[in-house]
């Protein structure tokens, strides 16, 4: 039995002025898969997925999470949609005039639209989602105090403090070393486990697809190229597709 | 006609000042509609009013009482040395000390909120508010406008009254006038219609500096360049505004005959 597709991309496009990123983009996700997505610089990854969250717009094509095209959703939808759909952004985005505990704090204040939520009950979702990626003692600093392996980490904890069904990363080992990297591909494959979330992680980083991924989608001239299992396409007869996994 | 009309769309100057008017149309269709982010624009008018309350204060001083030592000896020449309390209080409170407390605010302000925005624009930290269900219009730009269109008076009123302070020594310097005389003198001088049109362009002096550095830096092009760019002209440009709309408020009070 084939499982349930928790976003299907069909046939999106997306340019910018003539600069033609996204052609007829297809693929589908799976509940409790992870995903890589691979392509090269400035393919259109981020792109992508920015789509996905609703933060850009295809010009066409649609795009269906959890069963419902995000075409004609208005912002409360969106916004509904987003509590389910967490996102690690490439720049890791913490807001750098708050502290590692208001920046986790945000996300669950705003989304629950209160101000005044209980104070021991935020506490409590904000220092497990610290403890979840090693890094209770930082709740008091700021991000700009700690090291961009840090700051990655908090990134990851502010977006799984929502308990997201559906996770997208972006580059989430890029510009950390090896060590590092592979903790935070161990703590992705954690959180599915976890909590059978189903990802859609993008990266260039060969042992973060290889422990992590469970399917691979190519991204090559704005098409879904190949896809298929780390192995199956790294042992590929096509050139194109080789080349990434040299 | 034609013609005309690509000239106009061709023009970096006009498509900007189009740019800067939508953006002020969504501040009034979006800001006055909830969610109202109450706490933002109190921190908001913390740092604006409160945080540059110590460069105004002093600048105000010290230009009430360099105007007054400036202005003494032409006065003197003239024989109307008594004006000087009243000839400085009408020039402090009309013009000098409203505009130059909106350029001192134009600077600190507008090029704190340009690079602010502009480098959580390039940090994808505005992307990262909307993704967290908050309308980053609102919640950044709606009170940061709101936060300088009513701090700027406050602290534009404030500087009136140090820079008249600064006054009172500048007169005692050389001459000697009492502090009653020298405050039954320069509110002999003032009437409501000196304060008031001083007031109130100092709202729209306000409105233009939170404006346009809210402007610069929400659309900061990507790139630690581009921040640094943003916050330059978020300065230059509101400056400017600062005067033109001074130059727009005098007219507007002659017509009136509020002189
Ligand atoms: N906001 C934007 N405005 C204009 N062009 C954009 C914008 N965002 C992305 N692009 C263009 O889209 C293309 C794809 O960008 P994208 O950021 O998706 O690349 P990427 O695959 O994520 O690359 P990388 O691996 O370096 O992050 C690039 O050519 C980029 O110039
Ligand atoms: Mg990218």
């Amino acid at each position: 039995m084939e499982a349930k597709a928790v976003i299907e991309i069909d046939k999106l496009n997306k340019s910018f002025g003539d600069n033609h990123v996204l052609r007829d983009f297809s693929m589908k996700l799976y509940r409790g898969e992870n995903l890589v997505v691979l392509g090269k610089s400035g393919s259109g990854k981020s792109v992508l997925i920015k789509c996905i969250i609703g933060l850009l717009y295809p010009e066409n094509g649609t795009i269906k999470v959890l069963g419902e095209d995000i075409g004609n959703y208005d912002q409360k939808q969106l916004d509904k949609m987003r509590v389910k759909v967490g996102f690690l952004f490439q720049s890791n985005a913490l807001y750098d005039s708050m502290t590692v505990r208001e920046n986790l704090e945000f996300p669950l204040r705003r989304h629950w639209m209160k101000e005044t939520q209980e104070r021991s009950e935020v506490d409590g979702l904000v220092m497990d989602a610290l403890t979840d990626v090693g890094l209770a003692h930082t709740v008091d600093m700021m991000p700009s105090e700690l090291s961009g392996g840090m700051r990655k980490r908090i990134a990851l904890a502010r977006t799984l403090i929502l308990k997201p069904e559906i996770i997208l990363y972006d580059e989430p080992t890029t510009g950390l070393d090896p060590i590092t990297g592979r903790e935070i591909s161990e703590l992705i494959l954690k959180v599915q486990e976890k909590y059978n979330a189903s990802s859609i992680i993008i990266s260039h980083d060969m042992n973060c697809i290889g422990i992590t991924s469970n399917r691979v989608v190519m991204l090559i001239e704005g098409k879904c190229y190949a896809e298929g299992e780390y192995g199956e396409l790294s042992q590929s007869e096509d050139e194109k597709v080789r080349n990434f996994f040299i | 006609m034609a013609d005309l009309f690509s000239i106009f769309r061709k023009s970096e100057f006009l498509q900007e000042v189009g740019h800067i008017a939508k953006f002020a149309g969504r501040f009034f269709s979006e800001g006055f509609q909830p969610r109202y982010e109450f706490r933002e624009f109190i921190r908001q008018c913390y740092w604006v009013g409160y945080k540059s309350l110590p460069l105004v204060g002093i600048t105000a001083f010290i230009m009430g009482l360099v105007l007054t030592i400036q202005s003494r000896p032409t006065l003197v020449e003239f024989g109307a040395e008594s004006m000087l309390p009243s000839m400085v209080a009408i020039s402090l409170v009309r013009e000098i000390s409203p505009v130059i407390t909106a350029l001192i605010c134009a600077g600190k302000i507008g090029s704190g909120m340009g690079a602010e925005l502009g480098s959580m624009r390039v940090t994808e930290q505005i992307d990262a508010m909307e993704v967290s269900g908050t309308n980053p219009f609102k919640y950044l730009i709606v009170t940061r406008i709101l936060a300088t269109t009513l701090m700027l008076p406050v602290l534009s009123n404030l500087s009136n009254a140090i820079s008249l302070y600064g006054g009172y020594l500048g007169v005692n310097i050389r001459g000697s006038v009492s502090w009653h005389l020298y405050w039954a003198q320069v509110f002999d001088a003032l009437s409501y219609g000196d304060m008031v049109p001083s007031i109130i362009k100092t709202f729209f002096f306000g409105f233009a500096i939170g404006l346009i550095g809210c402007y610069k830096g929400y659309y900061s092009t990507k790139g630690t360049e581009g921040v640094g760019r943003s916050a330059n002209s978020a300065v230059v440009v509101a400056s400017l505004l600062v005067f033109i709309i001074d130059l727009i408020a005098v007219q507007i009070t002659d017509l009136l005959n509020l002189t």
